[in-house]
């Protein structure tokens, strides 16, 4: 076999190992999904009267609420990386005459099928509570491709703090931590102009922005501008640091 | 089959780690199977099979996934890493557990599960770092018994383990480590040898006569009797020592409380060569 087929052959092998996973223990999905659902209730029923915005709340919404779950999803990641740390699973893998980094790169691209399974339970709460899309087929695909991508991304900054951290309590702690004022210092749930002067230019440049601003722009066509092209870069440019800082940790990492 | 014996913080797990190229050493070299763990780590990785001190399994795969993902890993192909599966699970009695989860897996069961996942590419060398370390007296036999099995198979094993007996009923050598250093060598009966031979101990009915009771077994053995917490102790080589023995305290009326000759233990090895037993060795801070 070739390095490359090898390299691809590893990565599948984990990839389907982790997927595995998500159907064993169940509950982690059902974790996953109902908090960015009790978040679509909550937003559209509680605060959304509250809000004003320059479409109907509901289609302002979804959009920010999808992209901040997906960049979330990688959370698995993290928690099964940091576990196979302390459970001495790594040192049967670095043990092994596989290709080192699949370890990593196999996780990252599982998350991905459980990204589509929570985009499929998003966007179908979102109908439900009377999210409509406002652009053509295509565009809304492009949308849906680029929400995988960011989501993707964000796997690899859940990777890196998963092999960082200690423990995998401390890596669920260091995630959200990191990404939850991310999240919600930006257009995601409220109009930047909103916000007091001093925070707006750190919402507006906040790369989350450009990212929901730009699925928003795919699945409700408000204008974009540049964010679709910019959010695509973010999340190649993100995926690309934190996948070398990822498996630079990988590399390193010595467990006990 | 060598056995790397000492207690904790001795440096066996670290030196196991450097030699299964987990860690790089600060300084020196090693090979593996003719291998350099430096310069050829991917070599060494094809030809060794490693079971750590937790048992590394996945719990949310069941036995038999567990074992098909490290023959894949190893490349044997799907077909193949299926078939090794089911062997190995058959050869570790997990056959009948092979389509369970391995979080409702017992310890002793999922250590079987994971030497047999050491086993999938049948290294010529096989690293088992404490295999046995909380396991049940009956799963450790068990263990023992397989790894009897292997070795006579033809697999070369490097076992570390701080049970002085493991050592001594598995490995045909032994290395004795303390402070990362290798202290003593060789076979078990050879380290035994070295704290000397067989020592005939008794204890008299009447502790008063202890000493009546040396003096009286001063020409019997191969060197002088001590006396220690009223218990006689002496050097013997002869297979008649305690016939001898009884007699010669028979004649001289002292009554017998308790008499056997006793063979050294590892347990006394160690403690002739690092001055203190294994187990305070072992509480030693690290």
């Amino acid at each position: 076999m070739s390095a490359v087929l090898r390299e691809l052959s590893d990565m599948w092998v984990l990839a389907t190992r982790s997927v595995k996973r998500i159907a064993r223990q169940p509950d982690l999905l059902v974790g996953y999904t109902v908090q960015p659902l009790m978040f679509v209730l909550l937003f559209v029923y509680v605060f959304g009267g509250a809000i004003s915005t320059p479409v109907r709340y509901v289609n302002y919404l979804i959009p920010g609420i999808v992209v901040q779950s997906i960049t979330f999803g990688g959370f698995v990641t993290a928690l099964g990386l940091a576990d196979d740390l302390k459970k001495g699973l790594m040192d049967r893998f670095r043990s092994l005459p596989m290709s080192r980094s699949a370890v990593v790169t196999g996780r990252t691209f599982a998350d991905i099928s459980t990204n589509m399974i929570q985009l499929v339970v998003m966007l179908g709460v979102g109908l439900a509570v009377g999210f409509r899309f406002q652009t053509g087929i295509p565009t809304i695909l492009g949308g849906i491709a680029l929400v995988l991508l960011i989501g993707y991304a964000f796997s690899w900054v859940f990777a890196f703090v998963g092999l960082a951290a200690s423990s995998p309590e401390a890596a669920n702690a260091y995630g959200f931590t990191i990404l939850f004022p991310l999240t919600f210092v930006s257009s995601a749930f409220v109009p930047v102009v909103s916000m007091p002067s001093w925070l707006q230019p750190v919402a507006r440049h906040n790369p989350f922005t450009t990212m929901v601003n730009a699925i928003r722009g795919l699945f409700i066509d408000t204008p974009a501008g540049n964010d679709v092209w910019l959010a695509a870069l973010w999340s190649i440019g993100i995926a690309v640091v934190f996948g070398a800082l990822a498996i630079w940790r990988y590399r390193r990492v010595v467990a006990h | 089959m060598l056995g790397l014996l000492g207690p904790n913080g001795a440096g066996k797990t670290t030196a196991v780690r450097i030699l299964t190229t987990l860690l790089k050493p600060d300084a020196g070299s090693a090979r593996v199977a003719g291998f350099d763990v430096l310069r050829e780590p991917a070599r060494v990785r094809e030809q060794i099979g490693l079971a750590g001190q937790y048992a590394a399994v996945d719990e949310n795969l069941n036995g038999a996934e567990n074992l098909e993902m490290v023959g894949r890993l190893y490349h044997l192909g799907r077909r193949a890493s299926r078939r090794r599966a089911a062997e190995l699970l058959e050869d570790f009695d997990l056959a009948d557990a092979g389509r369970r989860l391995v979080r409702t897996y017992s310890g002793g069961m999922r250590r079987r599960l994971d030497l047999a996942a050491a086993l999938v590419a049948r290294p010529p060398l096989l690293f088992l770092d404490e295999p046995t370390t909380g396991l049940d007296l009956r799963s450790r036999i068990a263990l023992w018994d397989s790894l009897d099995a292997l070795v006579t198979g033809g697999t070369t094993v490097l076992l570390t383990t701080q049970y002085l007996d493991e050592a001594d009923r598995l490995a045909h050598r032994i290395a004795v480590v303390d402070h990362g250093v290798v202290i003593a060598e060789g076979s078990s009966d050879e380290l035994k040898r070295r704290v000397g031979g067989d020592r005939l101990e008794i204890r008299v009915a009447d502790r008063a006569v202890t000493g009546a009771a040396a003096q009286a077994l001063a020409t019997l053995g191969d060197g002088a009797p001590a006396v220690n917490d009223g218990l006689v102790s002496v050097p013997v080589s002869d297979g008649d020592a305690i016939a001898e023995a009884v007699r010669v305290l028979d004649r001289a009326g002292i009554a017998i409380g308790d008499i056997a000759t006793r063979r050294p233990t590892l347990d006394d090895v160690f403690l002739e060569l690092t001055g203190r037993a294994a187990a305070d060795a072992a509480e030693e801070p690290a």
